[in-house]
């Protein structure tokens, strides 16, 4: 039985290992991190919602050979990603750079957050403004200390008579 | 104002509501599309390119679109939109519109074939078979339709088949203007 779990364990791990090979073969380790970094940072233009690397459309394969070359001619990031929005327009970006296009994109997140900090700011200090007492008047501090006397002296005497009922 | 504050869940959601139907019926009409997406190269100049003709070989460069209003067609006899597209095509050009073909990672063979049985409207045929030109100019599939100023400048493009009322609405008040802001000058 061991022997038999541990064999699937060993299929499972070659699967893995096999699904993370990428078909194209690079350089060095830093180009294919780099293939790696735009594929996912990079949106498939016929798509809506899916990056290069998710992405089965024949344009997506076009543009990953397409990355990879440009990577193997040793061109920077920075003439990628222009040949790649000289062509695409920014939608390809997934991340495109701020501007007045974008400003919305960019500052809604901000925006959003600030007015529910101000929101949550505004509700706990209502509800504890609300559960404050108000403060005493001279009289009224007069007249709780009276009372806390008393209770003072009360407690003393039933301390002084032990006797005293049970509470 | 209590009372009003209990409504306001109700009310975002009928705008929300509202908001996306709106949009939802805008796409079922063909009024909006969200893959359409306007060309990186509008205002700019058709990319380069030198390829040979599918049917003759003769290579073909940017000069033969020179000082001529015309239409760049990416076609490809993969397509299913082009069958639909190609009588159009054939009716424009018998009406002197200049088209330039490209046909978009296709086989060269099939092309022939399609232009022999069809008809061929296009004043020449790149056979773009690797897709570079496609690449260049950002076509996302096929068929797409730009259309070049005299100045080689892209001024339109357009994803999705060319017919009447597409031609109507959008491309002929284009080129009418095209016609008058040259002829000035």
């Amino acid at each position: 039985m061991r022997r038999i779990a541990s064999f699937i364990f060993a299929l499972l791990i070659g699967i893995a290992a096999h699904a993370a090979i990428d078909p194209f073969e690079f350089d060095n380790e830093s180009q294919r991190e780099r293939y790696q970094h735009f594929i996912e940072e990079m949106r498939c233009p016929k798509c809506q919602n899916q990056n290069l690397a998710g992405s089965d459309a024949p344009i997506a394969n076009d543009l990953r050979h397409e990355l990879r070359r440009l990577l193997q001619e040793g061109k920077s990031d920075r003439e990628i990603t222009d040949y790649m929005v000289s062509r695409y327009g920014e939608f390809i970006l997934y991340k495109p750079p701020f501007d007045t296009k974008t400003a919305v994109l960019w500052l809604a997140p901000i925006i959003f957050l600030s007015v529910g900090v101000i929101v949550l700011i505004t509700v706990v200090r209502r509800r504890s403004a609300a559960q404050a007492l108000p403060e005493l008047t001279i009289d009224e501090q007069a007249r709780l200390r009276q009372l806390l006397q008393d209770e003072q002296q009360v407690t003393l005497k039933n301390d002084n008579n032990r006797r005293a009922e049970p509470w | 104002m209590q009372r009003f504050k209990l409504f306001i869940p109700l009310i975002a959601f009928i705008v929300l509501a509202v908001f996306f139907f709106a949009v939802q019926k805008q796409i079922g009409s063909g009024d909006y599309n969200p893959e359409n997406m306007p060309s990186a190269l509008l205002n700019k100049s058709l990319p380069q390119f030198q390829l040979p003709d599918v049917q003759s070989g003769a290579t073909i460069a940017a000069d033969v679109l020179k000082n001529k209003i015309a239409l760049v067609n990416v076609w490809a006899t993969w397509c299913p939109s082009c069958y639909y597209e190609h009588p159009y095509l054939m009716t424009l050009a018998q009406q002197g519109v200049v088209i330039l073909g490209v046909d978009y990672k296709d086989e060269p063979e099939k092309a022939q074939q399609w232009l022999q049985e069809k008809g061929n409207p296009y004043i020449a045929v790149l056979d773009d078979r690797v897709g570079k030109l496609g690449l260049d100019l950002g076509v996302t599939g096929a068929p797409e339709t730009y259309v070049i100023d005299r100045r080689g400048i892209v001024r339109l493009r357009y994803q999705g088949p060319l017919e009447q009322r597409v031609w109507d609405e959008t491309f002929k008040p284009l080129l009418e203007k095209l016609q008058n802001e040259n002829s000035g000058g």
